[in-house]
């Protein structure tokens, strides 16, 4: 052959299409990134206003945290000097205090009813969806007729397709009146209904990615346990979700992620009011409502905003931490299982 | 071949994939203790037909089939029949290992814990006593619960084989056990298919003409769906009775 055949050519399609594709991908880490800068640094202005009070808030928190006679009496007095120094700004004792009062003389923004709000709601949410959605994806791959599968992971995939907002609304309207009838209790919107409400959201998330991790399950595996005399069910319980457990739990640690963040079912279903309760059937204010009812009439630049983006920081770890534990447990424990290391 | 017991009688079976007529009036006589090979080209239904004998088939939809496999006079495809028990009762090893993602011990475990043993010695010796006929227990009895997975090819089938002997069955199917591995793990396999056939009912699909010859007391040979001729191995392979099986055994096809 001869050599000048051979000759390296520049091929300018190529090289063009390449640096598309790298800048393309490049381009979505940098929105990732922009928005993460934005969001803490609109957190930032709180802390600076803090550093001025910083030596006094151990001995505060030291003090918040005895009980008795005497601790009250204390608790007393520093919160009236406390919400004497912080008027306007937030400092930790008052951003973990536990009223939510953003708007007022001496506004409060104790941001812990919130988190427990959220986590409540979710809590409830994740509860009524982990069960649905794996025994669902359990039974179109592993059980239901042919016809069957095709008809139900549509459906149930179209359901991550509905607006949230007209679930809410389904929430609000048709749920909350429905679930007061069932369980007699006072408040219309409460954590309860705003949970369930939320686990529509949740399920077809855990759903289609379970289905997925189920359906990935070599076929060769099932039939190795119907040929050793185990049954159907058996085989699904024994082999098939073991199998596919780092994929399931990849599933709910997304749907939790997604039942913490979302933000209008529960904004409309919960009744938002930021109290501490331990019962179910109370209205709760979840952080991403808070964000999504308060942040339109907000002062720019004021405490009340800072706090605001504080809890979108939040909200924002929170999902980051999740999807980082996801990702690295489902790899790690997939290369252990099918690669025999 | 009078003298020996069947095990197996198969009357005038058919089985359809949709229309296709996979497997025409097939008649045999599988007979107890001995290894019956099934040989013949690609596509010519002899795995069809192994899986037809502890019922696998029924998972594929839209198949069906006709005539009688009747294994130690009871008809299993019989309405009445569970197929669940009959699965324990014929055990079946398939061409590419597949082991579970759990340990070795797991592995094996499987089939006894299903059938509702709990007990640790029990299952430690059920265990034990499968691997030994295995001819896999001295390589692995270190560690146990290392995983399936991280055992060499070879080891893996003779692990399935394992596991397919620990729920006791009677009857072992074998779907080209060995086809997908190097010579030496082939040699170890087609020994331990010489020791098991003392103690179980061994059916052997096999693509490799030596093997059968090596390994197999009788021989199906299979072509098109129809079953042309089903002897002693020996017969089939020094005098075959139709010249069919004489030309596909010499390789002028298949």
């Amino acid at each position: 052959m001869p050599q000048n055949q051979l000759k390296k050519k520049f091929r300018l399609g190529e090289v063009i299409a390449e640096k598309v594709v790298t800048i393309v991908a490049f381009f979505s880490l940098a929105m990732i990134t922009l928005i993460f800068v934005f969001v803490f640094r609109e957190t930032l202005p709180i802390f600076y206003g803090a550093d001025a009070e910083a030596s006094s808030v151990p001995a505060q928190i030291e003090q918040q945290e005895t009980y008795g006679g005497e601790g009250v009496q204390e608790v007393a007095m520093q919160s009236k000097t406390s919400s004497h120094d912080t008027e306007g700004i937030a400092s930790i004792d008052n951003l973990t205090g536990t009223t939510w009062q953003p708007v007022s003389g001496k506004p409060k923004f104790g941001i812990v009813p919130l988190v427990l709000g959220s986590l409540k709601v979710s809590l409830i949410a994740v509860l009524f969806a982990v069960p649905i959605a794996i025994l669902a994806a359990l039974f179109t791959s592993s059980f239901a007729p042919k016809w069957a599968k095709e008809l139900m992971k549509p459906a149930i995939e179209i359901l991550a397709g509905i607006p949230s907002v007209v679930i809410g609304f389904f929430a609000l309207i048709v749920l909350a009146s429905l679930i007061q009838n069932i369980f007699g209790y006072q408040y219309r919107l409460n954590a309860f209904v705003g949970g369930v409400a939320l686990s529509f959201a949740v399920i077809p998330i855990i759903y289609s990615i379970t289905e997925d991790a189920i359906s990935r399950v070599p076929g060769s595996l099932t039939e190795a346990s119907l040929a050793l005399g185990a049954s159907k069910w058996e085989t699904a319980i024994y082999v098939v979700l073991p199998a596919a457990t780092p994929g399931i739990f990849a599933a709910v640690l997304l749907g939790i992620g997604r039942a913490f963040g979302e933000t209008m079912i529960v904004l409309m279903a919960t009744g938002n009011a930021a109290m501490l309760s331990a019962s179910l059937f109370e209205p709760v204010r979840t952080m991403s409502a808070t964000i999504g009812a308060e942040m339109a009439e907000v002062v720019f630049g004021e405490t009340h905003y800072n706090v605001l983006f504080l809890i979108g920081s939040i909200l924002f770890l929170f999902t980051f931490v999740l999807n980082a534990i996801a990702e690295l447990f489902v790899r790690q424990r997939m290369m252990k299982k099918f690669q025999g290391i | 071949m009078n003298e020996l017991k069947t095990k197996i009688r198969i009357d005038n079976f058919n089985f359809y994939y949709g229309k296709k007529h996979a497997l025409k009036n097939i008649s045999m006589n599988v007979p107890e203790h001995r290894v019956t090979a099934l040989i013949g080209p690609s596509g010519c239904g002899k795995s069809t037909f192994l899986r037809s004998l502890n019922r696998m088939n029924d998972l594929i939809e839209h198949t069906r089939c006709d005539g009688t496999v009747v294994v130690d006079n009871v008809n299993i495809y019989d309405d009445a029949i569970d197929v669940v028990e009959l699965r324990k009762k014929i055990g079946m090893i398939f061409q590419r290992s597949n082991p579970f993602p759990k340990s070795i011990y797991d592995n094996v475990a499987y089939g006894p814990r299903i059938n509702n043993i709990k007990e640790k010695k029990q299952l430690d010796e059920i265990v034990e006593r499968s691997l030994i006929r295995a001819a896999l227990w001295d390589e692995v009895k270190d560690d146990l619960s290392k995983s399936g997975l991280a055992l060499s090819g070879g080891q893996q089938q003779r692990l399935c084989i394992a596991r397919a002997v620990a729920v006791d069955p009677e009857i072992l199917l074998m779907d080209e056990p060995a086809s997908a591995l190097d010579p030496l793990a082939t040699t170890k396999i087609e020994e331990l298919i010489h020791e098991l056939k003392g103690k179980y009912t061994i059916v052997i699909v096999t693509h490799n003409m030596q093997q059968a010859a090596r390994v197999s007391d009788f021989t199906a040979f299979f072509y098109m769906g129809e079953q042309i001729e089903f002897d002693e191995t020996k017969k089939i392979f020094t005098m075959p009775g139709k010249k069919q099986t004489e030309d596909y055994i010499t390789g002028r096809f298949g």
